[in-house]
């Protein structure tokens, strides 16, 4: 099998980040727990934001880790689907939305 | 879709010492993952022992109308064990000799044993408090002679527990067969419409949630929550608790994660998820289970494995109280099952 950048099963050693900085690595295990519990959102609203800027930041552990949380939780392929969109639309919007710099800088050059 | 039970395949997973042999390699061998015994005995909580004996569990035959992808019993249509009439009187007397509070009726489909509603009606008038028939709800429209079960259930008082993997069509009829959801919103409909479920009701109408696939169930009670919001708004469907049961890597639940390349990821979540303090509320700490032709099992798990009770007598016609009172149950990484998260068994989630 060639070599790949990422392997699946490296998802399962997420954790063991901790034994080369266990302060540090700790700290952000704690966070990271605290954050999904129910809140002001609920733990099903995390996760489909979780699903969202999995894909936006492109990170395929996170995929398969919040596809599977989203499944865990009883969330649609459609919910999730549209997830995926929202985070698709923002992603593609910020890149429009710079256009407008375009345009200004274009207008600004031209007589 | 499946059509046919592994037994019928002749697949050599439908053999218990091939999925026990199964379960004992591979991670667990090479010490990948450790065995559920050492994770338990890490927490000073091996031997497993049984606690007073609350539950007896029938397993009334692996008959069923439906096959479905996830079946720990391998059950079917093309699956003959029955449990006999002579089986039913022994566990009568045991009913009346062990002071059990809970019966607890399952197959198959319970109803397809043709002695299913003498039974009933003989254990009803030993004063059982919960008489629960665990049914897959289809059953009722699979033939005339069934269709007046909700009547039947509500005469003697029984407690409905139907599986109902989600509230959307699509993943009820992957897992169940195509057509399930529509008939069973018809038969939830329908005992609704005798009382059952209903608010303030003693009928007690209680749901099975397991997950379609090879992830966990969620949170049990958010799923609840979830569960009522939709069959209400969209069926008019109302229904008192939500079990939340993980799928046991045993049987067909075995194959299909063998199959879909799923097993070691599976067993890593669940291993991952394990919870100490789920080990002491499992449901065979308080539970005996009987299999169709009257083997004695801490579990009905243990059962299909056909891994039978300790002790000298393992029949239901030797059924003994004594023996039975502080046995070490017999486990294996299947257990690590009803251990996850917020653990698992026929009643659901057994901590928080």
């Amino acid at each position: 099998m060639s070599k790949t950048y990422y392997n699946s099963d490296d998802l399962r050693k997420f954790g063991k980040i901790t034994e080369w900085s266990e302060e540090l690595g700790e700290k952000f295990f704690d966070y990271y727990g605290k954050v999904f519990e129910e809140g002001a959102l609920t733990a099903r609203e995390k996760s489909l934001i979780a699903l969202a800027v999995s894909h936006v930041v492109k990170c395929p552990y996170c995929i398969d880790a919040y596809t599977k949380d989203g499944l865990q939780k009883g969330i649609t392929k459609e919910e999730m689907m549209e997830a995926v969109h929202v985070g698709a639309a923002i992603e593609s919007g910020a890149t429009l939305v710079h256009g407008v710099q375009m345009m200004n800088k274009y207008e600004k050059l031209s007589m | 879709m499946i059509k046919e039970s592994l037994h019928k395949r002749e697949s050599s997973l439908s053999y218990p010492e091939k999925q026990l042999e199964y379960l004992a390699n591979g991670i667990f061998k090479n010490g990948e993952l450790p065995t559920f015994k050492s994770k338990i005995e890490a927490s000073n909580q091996y031997p497993l022992r049984t606690k007073k004996l609350e539950t007896l569990q029938l397993n009334l035959g692996y008959m069923c109308n439906q096959v479905c992808e996830h079946c720990h019993v391998d059950a079917g249509p093309d699956r003959k064990e029955i449990m006999t009439k002579e089986t039913m009187a022994y566990c009568l007397e045991v009913i009346k000799k062990s002071g059990v509070h809970t019966l607890d009726l399952t197959g198959g489909a319970p109803e397809m044993n043709p002695n299913f509603r003498w039974f009933v009606e003989e254990a009803s008038k030993l004063g059982i408090k919960d008489f629960i028939v665990r049914s897959n709800l289809t059953i009722v429209k699979a033939n005339k002679k069934y269709h007046d079960l909700p009547l039947f259930f509500k005469e003697h008082n029984i407690h409905v527990v139907s599986s109902m993997p989600h509230w959307t069509k699509g993943k009820t009829d992957k897992q169940r067969g195509d057509g399930v959801f529509d008939k069973s919103i018809q038969v939830l409909q329908e005992l609704n419409g005798v009382g059952y479920g209903m608010p303030n009701n003693e009928l007690r109408l209680d749901l099975v949630y397991n997950p379609s696939g090879a992830f966990l169930p969620g949170n049990q009670s958010a799923m609840e929550t979830e569960f009522k919001k939709s069959l209400l708004a969209e069926f008019n469907i109302q229904f008192h608790n939500l079990l939340a049961i993980t799928n046991l890597p045993i049987s067909r639940f075995l194959d299909y994660l063998i199959v879909s390349d799923n097993y070691e990821d599976y067993m890593y979540t669940l291993v991952e998820a394990f919870n100490p303090a789920a080990v002491q509320g499992v449901m065979c700490t308080n539970t005996l289970s009987v299999s169709w032709d009257g083997w004695l099992y801490d579990c009905d798990f243990n059962q299909m494995l056909e891994l039978k009770v300790n002790g000298k007598t393992k029949h239901i016609k030797d059924f003994d109280n004594e023996q039975y009172a502080d046995r070490e149950i017999v486990i294996s990484q299947h257990c690590y099952g009803c251990t996850a998260g917020a653990g698992s068994s026929c009643q659901g989630s057994v901590s928080q």
